[in-house]
């Protein structure tokens, strides 16, 4: 790998890969169960059942 | 086609088929002699159809209607109709290819026709061809029913799948003149994959934007499956196929990388074709159509984005299996082999978070074929994974690998999952596309589902069981610390589970013709029934379409 040393990449591996991963867990964990998000997702998931009337407004209502 | 086409996106359109026929001709003269020069005239013979097309219906009137006020379902009625298409091409070469590993004679003897050949144009045929129209259409209902909000443009969607069925058609048709990259799953040369990169692109473009348009807060989460599969394609895309054309007017290219580079970068791009190609895309349709079909929500939708996460981050690491006792390091091996077994942890939540959608409507299932293809795919999904998990562990591979067991794995998901999905979408989609009460005949979709599943059953049996015969004998010494058999030995053991397979084969091909043609009444209308539904109606008449927003 041009410049990049087989330890240089182990080590950025090994340390921020690591946290990034981490992080990223418990950022989409708290994403899903944060309360506030409930309503959004009970709407957004029963709001596909009955969803062949057209678009909603058309373009010019936005 | 044309006629929900204002005066000025005609002409854009035209103009856009004019450039691409300019490039087929200067393709067709200056890479005359080369295979490039056969694409040139494909090429050429497609943009001017098209402009024939096109052109007679130029000032045919404009339509009247706010266009905005309807969903936009005329590219998803030809993407369903070209994923038949290719699925018949696709599994009827499977087939071909089948037959002819039982009977090498099938041959045919023909340069165009051997067995190196026909293998890409079955994959390419069935993965890009039917997989990835399927994957298109379907995308373009999703997108427009979750956002509750028109596809963004007159022209993109047809532009993003006719550009997409050009690429897959000069994919195949180089097959069959011998050209190729050598990279499995992404065979197709240069100039071909440059054309991809360009429709990929308006094809992103198109989802952010009608997404952008959204009149849903939330973005419901199949559209997140559905881009993850198209950003992550675009990556895989270009990376694996960085390469240097010996010549711009001839096909032949060389890769970029070399040696086990080249071998990591090919299965990296290799197994995330089948995550985010062969899985991810496909379950956006699971996301969608199973809970409309069953009218139930999906039983977690904390848990469709854990799942989520979790599948896109670690499938990205897993390419190594493919390479385990090769040249690679052993620690990029026991990498990819320790996310392939954690990702069985994401895989079955999907899953069982589609089976437990539905649980409590299980008469349902008995009841409608539909819904039990989405239920047997989600079954097949689960047992494919798990399969997956267990063949990355090095040990298991060192039996597995180079056997029809890998073989067997694929098609338990890939026919299993894959296409039974997709039947099962297709079968959704169609009635409310093309604003009929049903299908054609029930009794078709029943009749396909009862043939693909016994064709899925029969072909994974045959290859489980010839593929551990076939590892079993390679490493079966006698007392002298010899090899017990001869590679021809096990060739011969092998015929029969060949025939088994080419018959298991043949009925998912039947049950495919059967779709096809249930699908092709369907849009037939020869019932001639009237359209009751409550939905936009396809009307030109310049009437509102439905009465929205009462
Ligand atoms: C009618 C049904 C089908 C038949 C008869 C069939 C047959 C075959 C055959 C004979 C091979 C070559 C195996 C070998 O080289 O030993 C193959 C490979 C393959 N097929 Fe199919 N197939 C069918 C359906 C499908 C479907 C629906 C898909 C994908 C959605 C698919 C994807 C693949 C892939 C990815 C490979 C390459 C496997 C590898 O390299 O390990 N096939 N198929
Ligand atoms: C947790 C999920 C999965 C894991 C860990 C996994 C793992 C594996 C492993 C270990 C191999 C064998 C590699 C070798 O020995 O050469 C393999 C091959 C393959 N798998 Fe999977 N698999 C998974 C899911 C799937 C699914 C759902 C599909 C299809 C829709 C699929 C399609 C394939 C294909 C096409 C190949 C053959 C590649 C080739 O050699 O051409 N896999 N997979």
């Amino acid at each position: 790998m041009m410049g990049l040393s087989h330890d240089t990449i182990v080590g950025i591996a090994k340390s921020f890969g690591l946290f990034y991963l981490i992080a990223l867990s418990i950022g989409i964990c708290v994403y899903a169960f944060w309360p506030r998000n409930r309503g959004q997702f009970d709407r957004a998931k029963h709001s596909i059942l009955d969803d062949e009337n057209g678009p909603i407004g058309g373009e010019e209502s936005r | 086609m044309a006629a929900k086409l204002t005066f000025a996106e005609r002409q854009v359109a035209l103009l856009i088929l004019v450039v691409i026929a300019l490039v087929g001709l200067a393709m067709a003269a200056l890479g005359a002699g080369d295979a490039m020069g056969v694409h040139g005239f494909i090429v050429l013979i497609a943009s001017l159809g098209l402009i024939f097309v096109l052109g007679a219906s130029l000032d045919a009137p404009a339509p009247t209607e706010d266009r905005s006020r309807e969903y936009y379902d005329d590219p998803i009625k030809v993407g369903i109709v070209l994923a038949m298409v290719w699925a018949v091409i696709g599994m009827g070469v499977g087939d071909w290819v089948a037959w002819m590993l039982a009977y090498p004679d099938l041959r045919f003897d023909a340069a165009w026709s051997s067995f190196g050949r026909m293998r890409p144009v079955h994959t390419t045929g069935i993965i890009f061809g039917f997989g990835g129209n399927a994957l298109i259409a379907t995308s373009m209902h999703v997108m427009q029913r979750t956002s509750r909000a028109r596809l963004a443009g007159q022209i993109a969607p047809w532009f993003v799948l006719l550009g997409y069925n050009l690429f897959v058609v000069l994919a195949v048709t180089g097959y069959v003149m011998g050209v190729t990259q050598s990279k499995e799953y992404a065979e197709a040369e240069w100039y071909a994959d440059i054309w991809l990169v360009i429709v990929w692109v308006a094809y992103f473009a198109l989802y952010i934007r009608t997404l952008a348009r959204r009149n849903e807060p939330h973005i419901y989460v199949a559209n997140w499956y559905y881009l993850a599969f198209i950003l992550v394609v675009a990556v895989l895309h270009i990376v694996n196929n960085l390469a240097v054309p010996a010549s711009f007017t001839a096909a032949k290219s060389y890769s970029l990388f070399s040696g086990v580079q080249d071998a990591m970068t090919q299965w990296w791009y290799g197994h995330n074709a089948v995550a985010f190609f062969l899985t991810a895309g496909f379950l956006g349709m699971l996301y969608y159509y199973l809970p409309k079909r069953a009218q139930r929500p999906i039983y977690s939708y904390r848990l469709s984005i854990l799942s989520f996460w979790g599948i896109v981050f670690f499938y990205i690491w897993v390419g190594s299996h493919h390479l385990h006792y090769t040249a690679l390091p052993h620690w990029v091996q026991t990498l990819g082999m320790t996310f392939s077994v954690m990702l069985l942890v994401p895989s079955w939540a999907s899953a069982g978070n589609a089976l437990m959608t539905l649980n409590g409507a299980w008469h349902k299932v008995r009841d409608d074929a539909t819904l039990r293809f989405m239920f047997v795919a989600a079954v097949f999904y689960g047992l494919s994974t798990f399969e997956g998990s267990f063949m990355a562990i090095r040990p298991v591979n060192s039996l597995s690998h180079y056997t029809d067991w890998t073989v067997g794995h694929v098609h338990a998901g890939a026919m299993g999952w894959v296409a039974l999905i997709t039947f099962g979408a297709i079968y959704a989609a169609t009635p409310i596309i093309w604003r009929r009460e049903t299908m054609y005949s029930w009794k078709l979709v029943e009749w396909h589902f009862w043939l693909a599943l016994a064709g899925t059953v029969i072909y994974i049996f045959a290859m489980w069981n010839s593929g551990i015969v076939q590892g079993l004998m390679w490493r079966t010494y006698n007392e002298a610390g010899t090899l017990q058999y001869s590679f021809m030995d096990t060739v011969e053991a092998m015929h029969p589970y060949y025939i088994a397979r080419a018959i298991g084969g043949l009925l998912f091909l039947i049950g495919a013709i059967i779709g096809f043609y249930n699908i092709w009444m369907t849009a037939r209308d020869v019932r001639g029934e009237v359209h009751t539904l409550d939905h936009p109606t396809g009307s030109e008449a310049g009437e509102p379409a439905v009465p929205v927003a009462e």
